[in-house]
């Protein structure tokens, strides 16, 4: 089964390479990408089961040992990650390309769009596989790369203006984690993470936290966790809607995927606890206060991505089995909806022609089913019953309240209030854009959406309805996964059978 | 680093620290010419320090000399991807540079615009007006429920 391991990130890589060299017929570039990405879903379903059944799946690249080589590891956490996101891609792929075909051409240049977004898929990917710390960064520089290219796009000024700050802060998080990488090889000889697992333990605690705040500072940046996810609302709503969507979706995630494997692999214990609590409650309020005040679609939705991330740090912080199954759950929930929201923003642009919500509304009366589209998904970022919003929040704050005293008890009500403003935000998009009278920022006559472009969403709608039918199943994913990761034998005992050298 | 011996020398630390400070404070400039420049300063200062956290000696090539007056290789091998990938987000900033350039004729990073307003408004003293969503009795034309009341009025007056 080992084997399978490389494909998700080979295959979107050489897919990028053909769809480079096919720039002139898109039509082959186009079914090269969406095979692609189908293969790389498929086998991500056929890892996410063996690592279920059978324990993690390893794979030494080139054939040499753990210690010494490089390996690919799909553990239960892995490849569920690998499963949503390869899910996420696709069908954003399915709605750009449906896009494309509308547009008449003015403002995504599509033969760059399908190769940078494989390498984007690929990083992303290698992200969630990376079995050594430097693997895991190379992983982080090819998907900024692939998104400073996307966020880009077209080189116009306001894209470049917000561009640049996105480049600059992503650049700076980079370094930080490489200096990071470079301390910690430093320190212990090695950058294997089950081999680092063992070797941490042993250095004394000052130069471990010292190595563990570098690590959390970098993921934090890039996890848009609260004093550090200034960047986000600035840069990302002005990127086109799949583009932003992705984004929205996967990249945060990988940040906090990362700060999910550093605190339970590398660094047990929960020493920075307190402070993981502290900036996972602020992130909620802060976040959620911004979302208030947006009056832009996007923006809005920027605030609540920033807002719902300090859910999964509160699980990840509680540093318990409850608490990690429910940010794994959390992580998982909020991918989908997110990327879900922001196509449906798209779409909103598309018929509307404006995501500003001064200039819009009654689209509930001019478009239906857009209206559909746009209230499951957001009654189900609120966390209304019984979509797996409110699953993944009741299970974090569940997990709170089992852990006891003050601090999660703090986090349970703001976790409960960041539930409760964000139900506040999405009934006020309502009201606003899709109830009232009828008004269009366009004057163009009313043409068809693309189909391919509603379909793609509808089929994210309705993944995330089954995130919800199968909740159950899927909390057992997450439980069993949040016990091997808190553990850590499984893992480590996988990359390492013969013990550590 | 070809004298032996597994300890690092204080120059190269030195030169770590110097890098590395020059490229924060070019970084803090919003002229983006300087935020470049700072990148590939503090780049270099990062790569060094990871050259820094191996052993240091001769050529690791089998069969050149004593395997433990051999440097390690790794940091070498981590240094070598890094360089590139610094190489990579150089070359990408200095085209944004040039792009803002040629668009705006500066390569300054303005402020967001949102956080401008939001500035402007803080110095008058004002609360933001968002839009709640609410419309007037004749804000919709296709409202098909009229008010009974007034009707009921009118009928009076014609009777």
């Amino acid at each position: 089964m080992g084997a399978l391991l490389p494909l998700p990130v080979v295959v979107p890589l050489l897919g990028a390479a053909l769809t480079l060299l096919l720039a002139t017929q898109p039509r082959i570039q186009r079914a090269v990408s969406v095979l692609c990405l189908t293969g790389t879903f498929t086998v991500a379903v056929v890892l996410l089961v063996q690592a279920y059944r059978y324990g993690p799946v390893v794979m030494a690249i080139g054939g040499w040992p753990a210690p010494v080589g490089i390996v690919l590891v799909a553990d239960q956490l892995a490849a569920l990650m690998v499963v949503v996101s390869s899910a996420v891609t696709l069908c954003v792929l399915l709605y750009s390309i449906g896009q494309g075909r509308s547009e008449t051409g003015e403002t995504t240049p599509v033969v760059i769009f399908h190769p940078t977004y494989l390498v984007l898929t690929a990083g992303v990917t290698t992200a969630f596989l990376a079995g050594d710390l430097f693997n895991l960064f190379v992983g982080f520089e090819i998907l900024l790369v692939a998104s400073f290219v996307l966020i880009t796009l077209g080189g116009t000024e306001t894209r470049i203006r917000t561009g640049s700050t996105y480049v600059v802060v992503s650049i700076l998080s980079s370094m930080i984690f490489l200096t990071a990488v470079g301390l910690v090889y430093g320190a212990t000889g090695t950058l294997n993470l089950a081999q680092l697992a063992q070797r941490l333990d042993a250095l004394p605690d000052r130069v471990r936290l010292t190595l563990q705040l570098m690590l959390l500072l970098a993921f934090a940046i890039k996890a848009a966790v609260f004093p550090l996810s200034a960047w986000l609302p600035d840069s990302y709503p002005t990127a086109p809607a799949p583009v932003t969507a992705v984004f929205a979706g996967l990249l945060t995630k990988v940040g906090v995927y990362a700060i999910i494997r550093t605190e339970t692999l590398l660094f047990p214990g929960g020493q920075v606890d307190g402070l993981l609590m502290v900036v996972a409650g602020l992130t909620m309020l802060v976040g959620i206060l911004g979302a208030v005040a947006q009056s832009d679609l996007k923006r809005l939705f920027s605030f609540t991505l920033v807002s719902h991330i300090g859910y999964m740090i509160f699980g990840v912080a509680l540093s318990t089995a409850a608490g990690l199954s429910g940010a794994i759950f959390y992580v998982v929930h909020h991918i989908t909806i997110q990327t879900t929201l922001f196509l449906v923003a798209g779409l909103v642009e598309e018929r509307a022609g404006s995501t500003d919500l001064r200039r819009i509304g009654g689209l509930a009366r001019v478009a239906p089913l857009l209206g559909v589209l746009f209230f499951v998904p957001a009654m189900n970022l609120a966390g209304v019953p019984p979509f797996s919003g409110f699953l993944g929040k009741l299970g974090l704050l569940q997990a709170g309240v089992a852990a006891g005293g003050a601090l999660p008890a703090a986090l349970v009500a703001a976790g409960t209030l960041t539930s409760l403003l964000t139900l506040y935000v999405a009934s006020r998009v309502w009201n606003i854009a899709f109830w009232r009278a009828p008004r269009l920022a366009t004057a163009e006559p009313v043409v068809r959406l693309p189909r391919l472009m509603v379909g793609a969403t509808i089929a994210l709608v309705a993944f995330g309805l089954t995130l919800t039918v199968l909740a159950g199943p899927l909390f057992d994913v997450t439980a069993d996964a949040a016990t091997d990761l808190l553990s850590r034998t499984p893992y480590v005992r996988a990359v390492l059978p013969d013990g550590v050298p | 680093m070809t004298a032996a011996g597994a300890r690092p020398t204080l120059i190269l630390v030195l030169a770590v620290a110097v890098l590395v400070g020059c490229g924060v404070i070019l970084l803090l400039e919003r002229s983006l010419t300087r935020i470049l420049l700072g990148v590939i300063l503090m780049g270099n200062g990062v790569n060094m320090l990871i050259l820094l956290g191996g052993r240091s000696g001769g050529a690791p090539v089998v069969d050149t000399g004593p395997v433990d007056g051999m440097s390690d290789p790794l940091p070498q091998a981590m240094v070598l991807t890094a360089i590139v990938i610094t190489f990579g987000l150089t070359a990408f900033l200095l085209a944004v540079a040039y792009r803002s350039w040629y668009l705006t004729g500066d390569d300054e990073v303005p402020d967001d615009l949102e956080d401008r307003q939001i500035i402007r408004r803080a110095g008058r003293n004002e609360v933001s007006a968002v839009d709640l969503g609410g419309e007037g009795p004749d804000g919709d034309p296709e409202q098909v429920d009229p008010e009974p009341a007034r009707r009921r009025l009118r009928r009076g007056e014609e009777a």
